[in-house]
């Protein structure tokens, strides 16, 4: 008996965006659908003003969109531009992981902390968040900094103490804003590899937005975003 | 896990120097508060002092405080006659510059007769004046100490006594002497002044003359009807305790009071201007953290509770440190700062009421924040 088809983890159907009416309206997305499935570390391409993080904070559920459908985890969570949950936090929380370009960690909190916060925003008390945490910065070999602040941490592992709170609550969809830009290439290469194995183990998605042709080998589709619209079908990487 | 802690710890000095400098503040708004109340409190030490009920003067004056009254001194005779009073005494009250130590020292010096109300209300050192000339009990706030000799007048006077607190509506420490000794001290006349004054004819009168005649009453008498009885006298004027305090809080202190509580009302605003641009600052100084919280799934409550929580902290710890340091510096003031706990409470109030509607400054911001400002960089 075949195998039953995998749905997508996320599935945009014609998102539009534009910003203000008449002669000021511009169009940031245009009709962009696109799926991407368990295991798959996906790139976002494309010029400055292309419409690559409107596309991220409309997935991210941080940007209301035009119009266009999207579910997330099969969970269909946008209709015709309305949004469905009325409680888009608890939405991000549960499914949704987000790394940033420059870490965007808590300053006034330690390498620990920061991941620990997530999962007790999400409900778990303090010792359980501190042991999955502690858990999660070793399996990101950053474990061996798990007291250091953030501002004594190197970029590269200030970068992998932020997948490891994008992790934290299990989330099957994360989305990384150039989550590379600020590291070497040999850091960002090690970030990459993190990300792809986190996407094959935990059969989550990944969403990129990247400029660094370095890390493009890592990625197993690459997306063209130009003047609000997505390329067809996305360039597929054989590696 | 709480976030304003952890904020406040990882910036542990910045945080402090911030409330020290906001304890510093609201220690002067504190000093102003008690200069206020010491104010009021000094200009009616001196007339509560006897602890009488009513003060005889000179007719169509508000003395002997606020105006100036000279009456003969046997009025006291009269006005102990009448029925309802139990005690009078005669007393004398002038303003004198002299010198002690090299220093200009200005004393307000209260005469008094030693047997009848009007002396200090209470010896904090050494005795009361036992001898009939050339003693005196001074205010510690003089700087004078048992056994000092200081001339006033043109006699020599011996301090056998110290009270505190006793000083005139100006911040004059007063001195206690005998009213004899005042009444030299007031009336008599230089040597050659007086010869003149005898060679003219005008001499020899009579210096038994005071600026006002106090009297306790009985139990029960109305100071009011003794007042009347007194107005009748056609040469005198009568004002009860109530009156008299209320002559000197309402026009002798009255400006003063009013600059001082103008001031005091200004240094409040400007208090809570500050107090609320260090917490808007503070809160805007975060706000790529709280797109990333926001971002991250934290809740409202979380971002305002960690912003509220600093604020208060603030508010407190400031508070603290200001009522610390004015607390251990307010008897070095040259003027008394009266600080009762009432004062206080309320100032602390108004901190944690400035605070509070402050946060809500550094709140709306932080609720406005996009979420998606955390993303591109």
């Amino acid at each position: 008996m075949a195998d039953a088809p995998v749905p997508p983890l996320v599935r945009l159907d014609r998102i539009s965006k534009h910003f203000g009416e008449g002669e000021t309206r511009i169009d940031a997305l245009r009709e962009v659908s696109l799926d991407v499935y368990p295991g798959q570390v996906v790139a976002l391409l494309g010029p400055s003003g292309s419409g690559k993080t409107t596309l991220l904070n409309v997935i991210g559920c941080i940007l209301d969109p035009s119009s266009g459908s999207m579910e997330l985890d099969g969970v269909r969570v946008l209709q015709d531009g309305q949004w469905l949950s009325p409680n888009l936090r608890q939405l991000r929380l549960d499914k949704i992981g987000f790394i940033f370009q420059f870490h965007n960690l808590i300053p006034f909190l330690d390498a620990t902390d920061n991941v620990a916060l997530v999962l007790q925003l999400a409900g778990l008390d303090a010792v359980a968040a501190r042991t999955r945490a502690l858990e999660l910065l070793d399996y990101l070999e950053v474990g061996h900094r798990r007291s250091a602040m953030p501002a004594k941490l190197s970029g590269g592992e200030a970068q992998r103490v932020a997948i490891a709170r994008a992790l934290a609550n299990k989330p099957r969809i994360i989305l990384a804003d150039e989550p590379t830009a600020a590291l070497d290439s040999k850091r960002a290469g090690i970030v990459m590899d993190l990300l792809r194995k986190v996407a094959v183990e935990q059969e989550a998605a990944i969403i990129a937005v990247t400029h660094d042709e370095k890390i493009f080998d890592r990625f197993d589709r690459i997306f063209s975003l130009r003047d609000g619209r997505l390329d067809d079908g996305g360039l597929t990487v054989h590696r | 896990m709480n976030l304003a802690y952890r904020d406040i710890r990882h910036g542990l000095g910045r945080f402090l120097l911030t409330c020290v400098g906001l304890g510093l503040l609201l220690g002067v708004v504190l000093a102003m508060i008690g200069i206020y109340r010491g104010l009021v409190v000094d200009a009616l030490t001196i007339a509560r002092a006897p602890a009488v009920d009513l003060w005889v003067v000179e007719a169509n004056t508000r003395g002997p405080f606020a105006e100036a009254s000279r009456i003969p001194g046997d009025i006291r005779e009269a006005v102990a006659r009448i029925a309802d009073v139990s005690a009078a005494g005669s007393i004398t009250y002038q303003t004198v510059e002299t010198e002690h130590g090299g220093d200009k020292l200005r004393l307000y010096v209260i005469g008094y007769e030693l047997t009848r109300p009007g002396g200090p209300p209470q010896i904090a050192e050494g005795r009361a004046i036992a001898r009939s000339h050339y003693e005196m009990v001074a205010d510690t706030s003089s700087g004078l100490t048992l056994g000092d000799r200081i001339r006033l007048g043109r006699h020599v006077f011996t301090v056998v006594g110290l009270t505190r607190h006793q000083v005139n509506s100006g911040g004059d420490p007063a001195v206690y002497i005998t009213l004899p000794d005042a009444q030299k001290l007031q009336f008599d006349l230089a040597p050659p002044a007086m010869r003149v004054q005898l060679a003219r004819g005008t001499g020899g009168s009579s210096r038994d003359t005071v600026n006002a005649v106090i009297a306790r009453l009985h139990a029960n008498a109305s100071a009011d009807a003794v007042a009347e009885t007194v107005h009748r006298w056609k040469h005198l004027s009568a004002i009860t305790q109530e009156a008299q305090e209320l002559i000197l809080t309402r026009s002798l202190v009255d400006r003063a009071r009013r600059q001082i509580g103008l001031f005091t009302s200004l240094l409040l605003v400007v208090s809570a201007v500050i107090i609320a641009l260090i917490i808007y600052t503070m809160t805007m100084e975060k706000l790529k953290q709280i797109a990333t919280l926001k971002l991250i799934g934290a809740p409202d409550r979380t971002i305002i509770a960690m912003i509220v929580q600093q604020a208060l902290a603030l508010g407190f710890i400031g508070f603290a440190i200001g009522a610390t340091l004015i607390f251990n510096i307010k008897d070095y003031f040259p003027r008394r700062v009266v600080l009762e706990p009432d004062n206080v409470m309320i100032l602390g109030l108004i901190v944690f009421v400035v605070c509070l509607l402050s946060s809500g400054l550094g709140v709306r911001a932080a609720l406005r924040v996009d979420p998606a400002t955390a993303l591109g960089g």
